[in-house]
């Protein structure tokens, strides 16, 4: 049902780098639970509402007013890498 | 006096009458990790910001690995996050911090929250102290081992499809998810947004109403935060079941449950039939679907919360040995891969699949129409009865490893306690008996959106009549 | 023989909102800060943190929408659009997808006197990225996050554009408009205006759309209208030389003038859109959208027609004047003080959009008042000083930020109009350029103009034109 194909694209998606030598197993093991999960497909669904939230809340809004940032220091403390202030990547072609 | 056995409210008595101070008992908590921790490993790491306590009201507590704390280190037990020391406090964690909680340390648990038994974190497993070659449950396990071991008088934990329930189960103790919506998630490092809520461990029921008193009400950092009041939980507190009518699902007995569970549930019935309530059966026809849906909503939100660990800006970077694609692409790559454990990685390519463009309505879309369904079953049965029955686990705790390569079968433990996160209504699992092995066997009891004092309430009146709760294991 | 081919364009313009904070957080919303000090826990996308909408972006978006004759959704929501990229910290993009705050409105533009109605598809709210800078010497890339988080409003148009130019006149239409409503800056300089365009086409009579392309990296209008031409007569020639255009991003290179494909050739982007579970979703009332509606300024469109009308003004006239909001609510403040209202316009059209234009700054922030310039205009009319001279009080005015008769009275500057001063200036002017007097008697009155700029001279601009000219002409006529 899933092949090594899908899961390789999943993974390019989900930027996972899965060794070859554990394609198989994950292949496997998706395969297994997207098979369970086809059950849902047997339900007729023509006239439910989806549900996204589980308690009927709307309207959460926030009044305009400017709140403390942090530092530069405080943010940069966690990066992995950082330089002059700015946060440190590896060089991105475009 | 062994302070660490003891509950919060029993320490504050102890207080109120200067018989005890908050210094002896962190002393004495701390002394009991040191003794019993490197059997039961309930703890990744132990705070390192708190001392020994002073005030009135301090009680030492276990927070579980992903609650985010200023200055100590959080990493949700996974490589990813190694070395991540948030510069905020959860809202949870100012809440505990304003009542003079003392923070033991980080609860161990399944990497992310993604299992069912503890053992998926790069600690390692914890073990369940009633039984060291088996699982304490999942994904809460060490906030439930710590509590159990008395390692701690309370901890938090957090439940996404039942990951405080099912290891307060597993290891003899009260678990509460609240109704969503009904505890701040911000600061919670996410799994399933719309599933996940804070909640306590503890270890009877009033100790459960006294850390809900505490952690409970609206944050507008939150925007799925209700802005209702919060009672005094203590309140609910009351011996007395006569008239309230208790609904069991006739899907609740299904093939998998554990003989001995049923029988120590159905026990649990007969208990407050006798203490006055009114049994009930409802029926709930798409709980067999719920798993299903669970493991496609969840893991869609999940792999999406989780695409903000990528090595840019905190954590774990990584780059492989050779150029794969290009430096960029790579250092993504290799960062998950070697970040993320297994339960992780096939969580986060599940979520992306059924979300991904041709699978979004077959999958994605159906199932949250399923959850739909699930939530209305639930409506309609509390339309005819006040809370809900079912066994929290079909099983007690299994042995280590038993699970863990079958991922399927570890899922499908899950299944009494994720319609509660589906439908978002508050569920609690309490102790109701002990197998022959001497293994803890759990009770959940299901509410109605924001009306945990039933729950605490039924639980009380059961505890007050049984001597599960007072039993500990031998460590 | 060629087939005649009709181009079919579609923008897509991002516009930052001038909310006081960001979209779902509370840091401040603002350019230029120095990096990552504009940044907290929210727009960092560290674990464990929540999004909050900013309830004036909300309103700004209805604002849009409104202005864009456009219906509000009663019932809006969030959604993620997830993909990786170093400026994106969460790793999805917080945007509107199936139910954005407005659809299905219009923007009339005017071509050649063809007034032409642009459909728009929609307007949503979402969150701006970080900027990510490439260090080529460090080899390395720089991400600065005070932009993450800046709330933005996506306005996209039906493919109802037929030329660049049209492309052209519909960004300044919309550029116009938007900054009557105070909502953004509207600034393609400072990037609070990015535009992307969506170009086709087909031969003329067949309804289908040919394969698109989309192009970026256009930073002006002009560009986004050089881009498209560029790109038109690309898609021209590849398929009237047989070949297929092939469904791709571009980016404009300004320098070169051409549009380049993107070096990275990804696989296209699968966004797994699904409904954001961090944000409940948003009802918007009738009551509300009728309280924005009662706030809209009057639009730029009204406002020309109304001006031609009310003031008797030319079309071209108006226009300037309505281009910009606060000048063209000066120049109604000064029409209330003085009703030669052509003079008044002339006034703005020349002289004080030249100030503004070389100060640099707009209207509300020179020195000037309304009751100030309109003093100052009747003095000229009044024949105080001369138009000239009325044009050096105004730069001292502006200097110094005081009234006309002050700065007339300091620097002397009255105009000279007593008959026995000038005829004293007159009779000398007159012995010095005894050729042009005999020209004047010889019958071309048209060189007393000649006189009069020589005796203005003389005066140091002072003396009154009108009164040298009258006062030369009876002087010569005389003998």
């Amino acid at each position: 049902m899933i092949t090594k194909d899908d899961v390789k694209y999943i993974a390019a998606l989900a930027r996972i780098h899965v060794a070859e030598e554990k394609l198989e197993d994950l292949t496997k093991n998706l395969t297994d639970i997207v098979g369970y999960v086809e059950q849902l497909q047997k339900l007729d669904l023509e006239n439910v509402k989806p549900t996204s939230h589980a308690v009927p809340l709307t309207n959460a809004l926030r009044e305009d007013i400017v709140k403390p940032s942090l530092s530069n220091e405080q943010a940069l403390s966690i990066a992995p890498e950082a330089k002059d202030g700015f946060f440190k990547v590896p060089l991105v072609i475009e | 006096m062994k302070l660490h056995s003891l509950t919060a409210h029993q320490i504050l008595e102890l207080y109120k009458t200067k018989q005890a101070s908050s210094k002896e008992v962190y002393d004495d908590v701390l002394t009991r990790i040191k003794t019993v921790d490197s059997k039961v490993k309930a703890y990744a790491r132990l705070s390192t910001q708190t001392s020994a306590g002073e005030g009135l009201l301090s009680i030492p507590i276990a927070i579980k690995d992903n609650m985010c704390t200023q200055g100590e280190e959080i990493t949700c037990s996974s490589r990813i996050l190694k070395g991540f020391h948030p510069p905020y406090d959860a809202c949870v964690i100012e809440k505990v911090k304003q009542s003079g909680g003392l923070i033991m340390g980080f609860a161990n648990m399944d990497e992310f929250a993604f299992g069912s038994s503890t053992e998926s974190s790069c600690y390692g497993p914890t073990y369940n102290p009633w039984d060291l070659l088996r699982v304490p449950g999942g994904s809460s396990g060490g906030s439930a081992a710590s509590v159990a071991a008395d390692e701690t008088i309370w901890a938090l934990g957090s439940d996404t499809g039942g990951s405080i329930r099912q290891p307060a189960s597993f290891c003899g103790i009260v678990g509460l998810k609240p109704t969503y919506g009904r505890v701040s998630r911000y600061g919670l490092i996410a799994f399933a947004s719309s599933l996940d809520q804070i909640g306590p461990l503890t270890k009877d029921v009033t100790d459960c109403a006294l850390l809900m008193n505490i952690i409970a009400g609206y944050d507008q950092r939150d925007s799925t935060s209700v802005n209702e009041p919060v009672p005094d939980y203590t309140k609910a507190l009351v011996n007395d079941v006569r008239g309230i009518k208790i609904g069991v699902p006739k899907e609740a007995f299904v093939e998998g449950l554990d003989p001995q569970v049923r029988s120590s549930v159905e026990a649990a019935i007969e208990q407050l039939k006798k203490l006055g309530a009114i049994v009930k059966e409802v029926s709930l026809p798409h709980t067999p679907y719920a798993v299903a849906t669970y493991y496609i909503v969840a893991t869609a939100e999940a792999s999406s919360n989780l695409a903000r660990f990528d090595g840019v800006r905190y954590g774990l970077r990584q780059s492989p040995t050779s150029v794969r694609k290009n430096a960029l692409m790579d250092m993504y790559e290799e960062t998950r891969s070697k970040g993320f454990g297994d339960e992780a990685k096939r969580r986060i390519m599940l979520g992306t699949y059924v979300l991904s463009s041709g699978y979004y309505d077959a999958y994605y879309l159906r199932g949250q129409k399923v959850r739909t369904l699930i939530k209305q079953d639930l409506d309609e049965a509390f339309k005819d009865c006040d809370v809900i029955l079912t066994p929290t686990a079909p099983t007690t705790a299994f042995k280590v490893g038993e699970k863990i390569s079958d991922p399927l079968s570890m899922y499908l433990s899950d299944i009494y306690t994720i319609p509660a996160n589906l439908a978002g209504i508050p569920s609690i699992s309490i102790p109701c008996g002990l197998s022959k092995e001497g293994l803890p066997i759990g009770l959940q009891l299901m509410g109605k959106a924001f009306d945990e004092e039933m729950l605490l309430r039924v639980c009380f009146t059961y505890e007050q009549n049984t001597p599960w709760h007072t039993k500990k294991p031998n460590l | 023989m060629s087939q005649q081919f009709e181009t079919v364009i579609g923008l897509e313009v991002h516009l930052q909102l001038s909310t006081k904070t960001k979209i779902f957080c509370g840091c401040a919303n603002v350019f230029g800060s120095a990096p990552n000090t504009n940044v907290c826990p929210v727009c960092l996308g560290l674990p464990g943190t929540l999004p909050v909408l900013n309830h004036q972006a909300l309103l700004s978006g209805i604002k849009v929408g409104l202005a864009l004759n456009a219906q509000i959704n009663p019932f809006i929501k969030f959604d993620r659009k997830n993909y990786y990229y170093p400026d994106l910290p969460k790793g999805y993009q917080i945007s509107q997808y199936d139910l954005p705050v407005a659809r299905d409105g219009f923007l009339m533009i005017k071509l050649d006197n063809i007034e032409k109605r642009i459909g728009i598809k929609r307007a949503h709210l979402e969150e701006d990225a970080g900027k990510l800078m490439h260090d080529n010497q460090g080899n390395c890339s720089l991400v600065d996050y005070n932009r993450t988080g800046t709330p933005l409003i996506e306005i996209v148009t039906e493919p109802d554009l037929r030329s660049p130019q049209e492309a052209y006149d519909y960004l300044n239409t919309l550029k116009l408009t938007l900054q009557y409503l105070d909502v953004s800056d509207c600034d393609m300089e400072k990037g609070s205006l990015r535009c992307d365009a969506n170009v086709s086409i087909r031969p003329v009579g067949q309804e289908a759309l040919g394969t698109k392309t989309e192009l970026k990296n256009m930073n002006s209008f002009r560009a986004v209208k050089t881009a498209l031409e560029y790109e038109v007569s690309r898609h021209t020639q590849v398929i009237v030389s047989g070949g297929k255009i092939t469904q791709e991003t571009l980016l404009w290179n300004d320098e070169k003038g051409v549009t380049i494909a993107m070096r990275s050739k990804e696989q296209a982007h699968d966004y797994r859109y699904f409904p954001d579970p961090d944000l409940v979703p948003f009802t918007i009332d009738l009551k509300v959208i009728d309280q924005v509606r009662a706030q809209l300024p009057e639009m730029p469109q009204v406002k020309l027609e109304r001006f031609i009308q009310q003031y008797g003004l030319s079309e071209y006239d108006a226009k300037v004047l309505v281009m910009d909001k606060a000048l063209a609510y000066f120049f109604e403040q000064c029409c209330q003080q003085y009703n030669q209202y052509k003079k008044v316009a002339n006034w703005f059209n020349g002289a004080v959009l030249k100030e503004m234009n070389e100060r640099k700054i707009d209207i509300n922030s020179l020195k000037l008042t309304p009751t100030n310039l309109v003093e100052l205009i009747k003095s000229v009319e009044d024949g105080v000083v001369s138009n000239l001279v009325g044009k050096e009080v105004l730069g001292a005015m502006l200097d110094f930020g005081k009234s006309p008769s002050e700065i007339i009275k300091e620097k002397g500057l009255a105009q000279v109009s007593d008959d026995s001063a000038l005829i004293s200036i007159i009779e000398e002017i007159i012995i010095q350029n005894p050729t042009v007097v005999e020209q004047i008697r010889q019958g071309k009155p048209s060189a007393a103009g000649f006189l009069v700029g020589q005796a203005m001279k003389k005066s140091g601009g002072k003396a009154n034109p009108k009164k040298l000219n009258e006062l030369i002409t009876k002087r010569l006529s005389n003998a």
